[in-house]
Formats: C-alpha cells, structure tokens, sequence
C-alpha cells in the first residue's frame, strides 16, 4: 500500500523473529533505573506489553509495506547461509498465505500481554512468564515466516519449551499431566515429521522451500512422495489437530491458563496447518493427490466428533468444563480447515486459510471470555454455573453476556461473520475437489460436514441459553463485575476484525487466493 | 607410538627420521604425566594444588600442539617399503578426536583440581589422569592394530586406578573391580580377534588389512570372519554398547564424580574412534555383516539406556548420576546410528558420529560440571537435590537447563537439535529407515526425563510456598564456589551457546570426508 524499501522490509520480518528472543533475555535481566515501575513484577510485565507492542507494530508496517498487487510473490526476503553442512539457509520471506498469521500472531500475543499486565495468571514469579510468552511467540512467527525446511522444523520446535512450562507453571488443575501429555504428543509427532523432511531434502538435493515448491515434486518419486507426506502429515496432524491424534488437546486446553489457550487455540495449531499448506501440497503433490481422500476422511470425523463431543459436555447433568468444550470445538473446526486442504483446489484451500484466521480470531475471543468467567464465578463447570435455569450473564453482566452470545454466533458460522466465509468455502471446494479426486467421496465428505454445522449451531446455541440465559438475578446474589476497561480493550480488537472479515471477505481473500494459486500450480503461474 | 612397523623387512631401511610435531599431542600429554609423577615429590604438601596447574598446563600445550597440524595430511612411522602403509595418521579425523580427548581431559582436570587437595592422593590422580589422556590421544591416530591395542589399554588401565581412586570408599573400591573385570575380558577378546585376523591376512596395518581381506584363502575364511567379530565385540565392551553395558552405572557411581565425567566423555569417544577405524578402514569387505549387527545393537542401547533412565527414582540417592549414566548408555546408540549407515552408504556417514560426539562432550561434562557443583552441598546427589536451584544460583541452574535440553534435542539447544538431525539424515539417507523411527522414540523418552529433571531445577525450593515472594523465603546461605569449577561450567556453556549460534563449527565434520 505504502511504498517501502526492500531492505527496510527485510529488516522489519527479521525483527519480527529476533525481537521477541531478545526481548525474552532482556525480561530475565533486571530492569534498568528509569525503567523499574511501581514494583519488579509490574515492570517485567510492562516490559512484555512494550515488546509484544513493538513486534505488532513492526507486523503492521510489513503489511502497509507488502506489495498487495503480487501476493504470490515472496517479499522481505532474507536468504543467508547458516549451516553449509546441512544446507541450512536462514531464508526468511512473506507471502500471501504467510501474511495474515504473522499479523495474527503478532496480535493474539500483544493482546495476551496486555492483558497479563491487568490479570496476571496465578503462579510463579512473572519474570519467566514474560520470557517464555516471548520466546513462544518467535517461535510462532518464525514458523510463518522461514522459507527453509530445517528452519521450519526448528521453529516448530521452539514452541514446545515454553508452551510446556506456562501449562505446567500457571495452569490450573491437572496442569502437570496435561502438560506432559502436550510436549510427549506434539514431540513424537515432530519427530516423525523431521524424519518426513529428512527424507524431501536428501531425495530432492534442497532444504530451500521456494525451490521445491517451484520443482513441484517432479524430482521425487510418488513412493517416496507418499512416505514423506505420511510423515510429514502425521506430525503436522498432531499439531493442528487432527481426530484421533486430538487428545492431547482438550486437557491442555483445560489446564492452561486463559492466555496459554489464547494463544494455542489462536496460533499454535495453525503451524500445523500452515505446514500442510505450504508443504505437503506444492512439494509433494503426488504423495498428497494418494492421501488426501484419507485426510478428508479424517477431517470430517473430527468435524462430527468435534460437534458430538462439544454436544454431550453442553448437557444438563453432564459437568462439563467450557474451555473444554471450547478446545473440542477446535477440532471441529480444524476439521474444516483440514478438509479444504485435502480438497486441493484453490477454493478449497482459500477456505481453509480463511477459516484459520477465522478461528484464530473467534477461539482466541471465546477463550478470553470463558476466561474471564471462570475468574468471576471460579469455576467453568457448566452445571456449576447454569444453577437450574441459567447463568443469566445477560442480566448479570450484560456486556460480558453480549460478547460471549456475539463470539458463540461467530463461531457457528452466522453470515456476515468470520465464522462463515471459510468452512462454506471448504465445503464448496469438497463439492468440486481437484481433478483425480473421488468425487462421490468428497460429495459424501461435503454432505457430513454441512450436518457438523448444524451440530455446531446446536450445540453453541445450548451453551448460550445456558450462560447467558437463566431466571432474574436475587437480589441477594453478589454483584458480577462487567466487563473491565483492560478487557474491552484486550477483546475488541477481536470482534472487530471478525466483524470486518465477514463483511469484507476479500481483505483477506485477496492475498491469499492469488499465493494459493501459484502454490498449486507450482512453478507454472 | 612403541611399535615399529612389525612387518617391516630386513632388507629395508630400518631407519626413520619420526615427524615430532604430528606425534607431539599425545607425547606432549605423556610427558607431562612424567613431570607430575616426579614433581610430586618434591613439592610440599600445602603447594599441591601446583601439580593440578602443572597437568592442566600440559594438557594447553598438548592441545595448542593441534594447530599446527591443521592441515591434516602428516603422517609418520610408516613401511618404508610395499604399500608404505603409516602407524600413525593425523589426518583430520585425528586431529578432531584427539582435540576432543584432550579438552574432555582438560575439563575433567579443572573439576577435579579442588577434591586433588582434600580426597585424593594429588601427584597419582594427576599421573593417571594424564597417562589415560595420552593414550586415548594415541588412540585416534593408530593405524595398525598393535598400535590401537597399545593405545586402547594405555587409555583405559589409569581409568581403572581412577575410578578406585577414593580413599577408604568401598563403593569406588567395587567400582574398579567391576569397570576392570569387565575390560579386561573386553580386552582378551579383541586380542584374540586381532591375532585371527593378523593370521588371516598377514599384516596388522588397518589399510592392508582391508586389501587382503578381499582375498582371504577359502580355508581362513572362517577364523578372518571370527576374527571381525571378535574385534568388534571388543570394542563393543569399550563403549558400553547393549549387551556389554552393565559396568556402566555402578562404575559411575562409584567413581569420583569427574571422573565420571571424564569417562562418560573420554572413555566413549575412545571406544568409538576404535570401532570407527577397524569398521571402516580395515573391515569394510565385511560391511554386509557389521552394518546389519551395528544398527540393531544401536537401536538395542538407546533403548535399554533412555528406558533404564525412565526408571530412576529421583529421590534415590546417586539418582541424577545414575540418570546421567543411564542417559550416557542411551545417547551411545545415537552415536552407532551413523557408523552402522557408513556400511551402507559410504564413510561420509562418519562425519555425523564425530559432529555429535562434539557436542556430547561439550554439554556432557557440562551437565557433569553442574553435577560437582551441587554435589559439594549435597553429597548424595538426588536429582530432587537439584529442586529450586534457580533461586539460589540461577547461572547455574540456566546453564544446567541448557545443557539438559541440548543432550534432548530440543531448542534452546539448538547445537543438540542439529547433531541430531545429522544423525537422523545419515539414517535416512543410509535408508536406514526403521533404525530412525526407533530414535525418533527414544528422542521422546529421553526428552521426558530431561525435561523432567530441567522442570525440577526451576520449580519453587523444598519447605518455600510456590507463590511466596523471594523476600519471604530464608536466604539459603551460599556456599563459595571453587574457580575451577566455575570456570569449567562457563567454558562449556560458552562453547554450547557458540555452537548453538553457529553449529557448522561442528557439523561440518558431519559434511566431508574426514579421512
């Protein structure tokens, strides 16, 4: 939009991955004079607010300064060499695809420092909890932005460490195995996956993504295709993630506290797919055209499970906990996102990054809110919180009810929210799926995922009535705080841009559809 | 460096002018085990921490003596006639080794400097710590099997003196007694292998040894295959590969603790150069044997280690150098990985062995150096001793941290992320498939111990509420720290932190021939 030099660009996609490491060590220091605030605890997280600020701000300037025009084209880019032992290059670059979740990270991540700052979890001292919600938060932007395979592996990696201690440090109850679960999970998944990339590097000569995405897989052979994307997908599977690879999900969910869920619902399952997108289907189109009707397959159990699950935790009786509920959720949508995937059309896939952003945006709210209603009620035990008739957030807190109905709504996918545009696009791509594809299967895939929807309404539609519903308030019930000054401000951000991008699909449509485009393509376009 | 070329002719010039500066490493380090023997009677009783500067001194000059042969193409005490096969090599696989040997050994001598001057007798530890350090230096350039014999028991006979070294200590006694038995039969048996192949094929040089492998006479054919394994088995001994592994934790534990270190280390590297050089220098005909019985007895002792770690208590006593030793067993089936694909695909392989024992040693004694560290004011070592060592020395408990996640493979080690990946790509590339997918396992179970015991070093001290503020909690009253130890922890976390940043320091080993 605004003109802006190409090295002042490859300057400000560096600092987005090197700021918030240094940041994370400058946070472990102690603060120097002039800078100490009221208290340490108060000053380290300030320090936190000021770099997420920073980093959100430098993502922003790179999206003024990204060339709307190409999308498709890799901009920014930084190619140095690192490893020459392993051909490891330090290739940085943003496209189309890439843009949006480096903006979304940048975002979800100040949004949780902000409001940290106000509502620190309960736990140990908040000095290493601002370290590793940096450290957390270059490991996710290096994902989206590194152009290298090893690199990506790396920054899949970094995660782990510290999204592993804000569970088992200020989660609440069950943290500890929950905790486990996660890393053990995730690690086994990666590790597979490297063996996956392992084997596309040694077989094409090239760790360099751009180059093999441009090679579209024409120098490895379909076997090999086949068993690299069998590796590949099952590590990036665990992440996102795929039934029945999910469980480590829902415990992680319920354990970790409200900015741990904010941001592994809101951008660490996107490295799974993201990885899906940017790897399996331009490097080894062949291994991904044999399994992609498996994929689908799996998706749209995941969109079933997902909506089932969610169905029999939102009964009366059933004491089910909200962010689990919430984290089941999540699968049911990543069941979209996969299913578009597994389509391999550009509508297909378009969808599938819409609905990534979608979800980034409406979980992260709706994990926020449930948040901020276990921290009023001190519970998020559904039964607990309903009583007989309801929770009557409506009458109590109107404007925490509000949101809490408008995030529900959005997540059911009404028109004219985020929720919508991106799983009727995986469905439209499911109802044409590339050529090759069984079209009966898909048709049937399509026919299951539309019914999840109805399951999904259903069941957000019982959580709304449940909490936001519910007789008149006694008059001897304490008073319920609405929302604060620092929560309106941490949440609008969110309800904005689901707003925006229901309204205005083609902000986002726009980049992505002309980089999804040339991916699919390969080299061709 | 004693023996001559043993089948050098008569007729032959028996003369040779010997190339000092490529020999100089392992001659510099025996010297110096000569002049601390000696000094040690000299110098009184209350200057004894002397003879510790003096060995570390010549363990400085030994390693400074690399440099000059960076080159790596001197080689000297070679036949003067026929192939003109050399006994002694410092190419760069030597060199790389031999800096490793050398530095683990200088390492060892900073952690050991304080307990020379209270616990153990001063003149021998030194004596012994250097002889071993000079034959596991001689090691890495021997080319013939004499030689490597010579210098494998040069390297480990001191070993068995050291481990038994503390006074009036019944578990170091056992210790010794365990750790010589076993090599000892280790050592019986690789001596009758070596005397079936020499009888097989004529000579003791590793290079003619493969040419006349090749054509062995139909009758000889069994003793030279019996005669292979029989070596390797030997070496198998050596490097505490599963089956041959029992020694390893009781002798850990009852040795002092840098010594411990040092054979955790030193010891290791020892073993595998040996494996190295008679797999792939003189056994290579035989590799449809050994690649198949390396790879399985890689993935049987990573697995029995990583599991065998799983299970320790940690509030069993020794428990955090039983783990480390446990986890030592596990992470030498990581360094098979490589050595069993060079029988598939070529020596190359052999870079990703040499790059990862780089950076085991590296975050090893590391981990080591935090281990002595702790054990002066918890002399039973549990690893539930480490909890809370953060608040009261967080360099410390950073460092150890780091160096835990390096030896897991996971960022911030990224130093032990990539040595792993080498290692995974040589198996991959080797198509050594399933071996892969058996590490990639026993990456998950070594990262949940690791990961546990770095949990623990964090987590809130024993009898202080987790959310108190530090000014509620008793000041614990620190104790002073030992300069040597100190500075042996921050030499090995800069090296780690250097290497993370900038990993083809090691891994180029991992890309080019080193022989």
């Amino acid at each position: 939009m605004i003109d802006i030099s190409e090295s002042v660009m490859q300057f400000l996609l560096a600092f987005l991955v090197v700021a918030p490491l240094a940041g994370a060590a400058a946070a472990l220091l102690p603060a120097p004079p002039g800078l100490r605030g009221t208290s340490p605890d108060q000053a380290v997280l300030r320090h936190g607010v000021t770099v997420t600020g920073a980093v959100l701000a430098a993502a922003i300037v790179l999206t003024l300064g990204f060339d709307h025009d190409r999308p498709s084209r890799m901009q920014a880019t930084t190619d140095i060499g690192w490893i020459p032992a392993l051909d490891v290059r330090i290739h940085l670059g943003v496209d189309g695809i890439s843009l949006p979740l480096l903006v979304l990270t940048a975002l979800l991540t100040f949004l949780c420092a902000l409001y940290s700052y106000f509502n620190m979890p309960a736990g140990p001292s908040p000095k290493a909890f601002v370290a590793l919600l940096l450290v957390l938060e270059s490991g996710t932007l290096a994902t989206f932005a590194v152009l290298d395979l090893l690199l990506f592996f790396l920054a899949f990696e970094m995660v782990l460490i510290p999204m592993y201690f804000l569970i088992a440090r200020w989660g609440g109850e069950g943290r500890r195995p929950a905790a486990w679960r996660f890393i053990l999970y995730t690690l086994l998944g990666s590790v597979v996956m490297l063996l996956g990339l392992l084997l596309i590097g040694l077989k094409a000569g090239t760790f360099d993504m751009v180059a093999l995405a441009t090679d579209n897989g024409r120098d490895i052979t379909t076997s090999v295709q086949v068993i690299a994307v069998l590796a590949i997908g099952i590590g990036l599977a665990v992440k996102t993630p795929m039934w029945p690879l999910h469980s480590w999900l829902p415990d992680a969910h319920t354990a970790a506290p409200t900015v741990g869920s904010v941001l592994l619902a809101g951008v660490l399952l996107k490295m799974g797919t993201y990885g899906f997108v940017r790897i399996a289907l331009p490097i080894t189109p062949d291994g991904m055209h044999t399994l992609a009707p498996y994929l689908a397959a799996f998706a749209t159990a995941g969109i079933i499970y997902g909506s089932l699950a969610c169905l029999s935790l939102a009964r009366t009786g059933a004491r089910g906990d909200l962010k689990r509920l919430i984290a089941y959720s999540s699968v049911g949508h990543m069941g979209f996102v996969l299913l578009g995937i597994a389509t391999m059309t550009p509508t297909g896939v378009n969808g599938a990054l819409f609905a990534n952003i979608a979800h980034g945006l409406i979980t992260g709210l709706l994990f926020f809110l449930v948040g901020a209603i276990k921290d009023r009620y001190g519970t998020a035990d559904l039964d607990t919180l309903a009583g007989a008739t309801g929770a009557a957030l409506y009458g109590r807190a109107p404007r925490l009810g509000g949101l809490l109905a408008f995030a529900a709504v959005a997540s059911l996918g009404l028109p004219g929210l985020a929720g919508f545009w991106g799983e009727m696009l995986a469905l439209f791509g499911a109802f044409r799926p590339a050529e090759g594809l069984s079209r009966p299967a898909f048709l049937t895939f399509m026919a299951v995922g539309a019914f999840g929807t109805l399951l999904t309404a259903a069941y957000l539609l019982v959580v709304v009535r449940r909490v936001c519903m519910g007789a008149k308030p006694a008059p001897d019930q304490p008073v319920l705080p609405d929302v604060q000054r620092y929560e309106f401000a941490a949440w609008s951000p969110l309800a904005v841009l689901t707003v925006v991008a229901g309204l205005w699909p083609a902000v986002l449509l726009g980049l992505t559809d002309p980089a999804v485009q040339k991916l699919l393509a390969g080299g061709k376009s | 460096m004693t023996v001559a070329a043993p089948s050098a002719p008569a007729a032959g010039d028996l003369v040779q002018s010997v190339d000092w500066a490529a020999i100089a490493p392992p001659t510099i380090a025996a010297v110096a085990a000569l002049v601390v023997l000696v000094a040690d009677l000299f110098v009184p009783k209350r200057r004894v921490k002397l003879l510790g500067w003096g060995a570390i001194a010549g363990l400085v000059v030994a390693v400074a003596a690399l440099v000059p042969l960076r080159e790596g193409d001197r080689s000297t005490f070679c036949l003067t006639t026929g192939s003109g096969a050399c006994s002694y090599t410092a190419d760069h696989f030597t060199l790389v080794i031999q800096f490793l040997v050398l530095g683990g050994a200088l390492v060892t001598a900073l952690l050991s400097l304080h307990d020379t001057e209270e616990d153990l007798p001063a003149g021998e530890f030194w004596f012994l710590l250097l002889s071993s350090a000079a034959g596991a230096a001689l090691l890495p350039a021997s080319r013939d099997l004499a030689t490597l014999v010579v210098a494998l028991e040069v390297a480990s006979l001191p070993a068995f003196a050291l481990v038994g070294l503390k006074r009036g200590d019944r578990m170091s006694g056992e210790a010794a007694l365990k750790f010589f038995l076993s090599s000892v039969t280790a050592t019986a048996v690789m001596l009758l292998g070596v005397s079936f192949v020499y009888a097989a094929t004529g000579t003791l040089h590793l290079t003619e040894i493969a040419q006349n492998l090749d054509d062995v006479p139909a009758r000889l054919e069994m003793l030279a295959e019996a005669g292979v394994a029989l070596t390797l088995v030997g070496f198998a001994f050596k490097t505490a590969v599963v089956p041959f592994h029992f020694w390893v934790p009781d002798t850990y534990v009852g040795a002092p603790l840098p010594i411990a270190a040092y054979l955790s280390v030193v010891g290791k590297a020892v073993g595998f150069t040996g494996l190295i050089l008679v797999t792939v220098i003189a056994f290579p005909t035989y590799a449809d044997v050994w690649g198949p019985a390396l790879a399985v007895l890689a993935a049987l002792t990573m697995t029995v280690g990583n599991v065998a770690a799983l299970r320790q208590v940690p509030t069993r006593a020794w428990s955090a150098v039983r783990l480390l030793a446990w986890s030592s067993v596990g992470q030498a089936g990581y360094l098979l990985v490589p050595i069993a694909a060079a029988a598939y695909s070529g020596d190359d392989q052999i870079g990703a062995t040499v790059a990862y024992a780089l950076m085991y040693a590296v975050v090893n004694l590391g981990a080591f150096a935090v281990a002595a560290l702790v054990a002066r004011t918890h002399p039973s070592n549990r690893i539930s001793d480490y909890r809370g060592l953060y608040a009261t020395r967080p360099g410390a408990a950073l460092a150890m941290g780091f160096f835990l996640l390096c030896l897991a493979g996971l960022p911030p080690g990224i130093i032990g992320l990539f040595a792993k990946v080498t290692v995974f790509s040589a198996a991959v590339d080797a198509g050594l498939g399933w071996l892969a997918v058996v590490m990639g396992v026993n990456v998950v179970i070594a990262l949940y111990y690791y990961l546990q015991w770095t949990a623990v070093l964090f987590r809130a001290p024993e009898g202080a509420p987790g959310e108190g503020t530090p000014a509620d909690r008793p000041v614990p009253v620190k104790q002073p720290v030992p300069v040597a130890v100190t500075l042996a922890i921050v030499v090995t976390a800069a090296a780690g932190v250097v290497l993370s940043g900038y990993p083809q320091f090691v891994l180029r080993f991992a890309a080019d021939t080193l022989f």
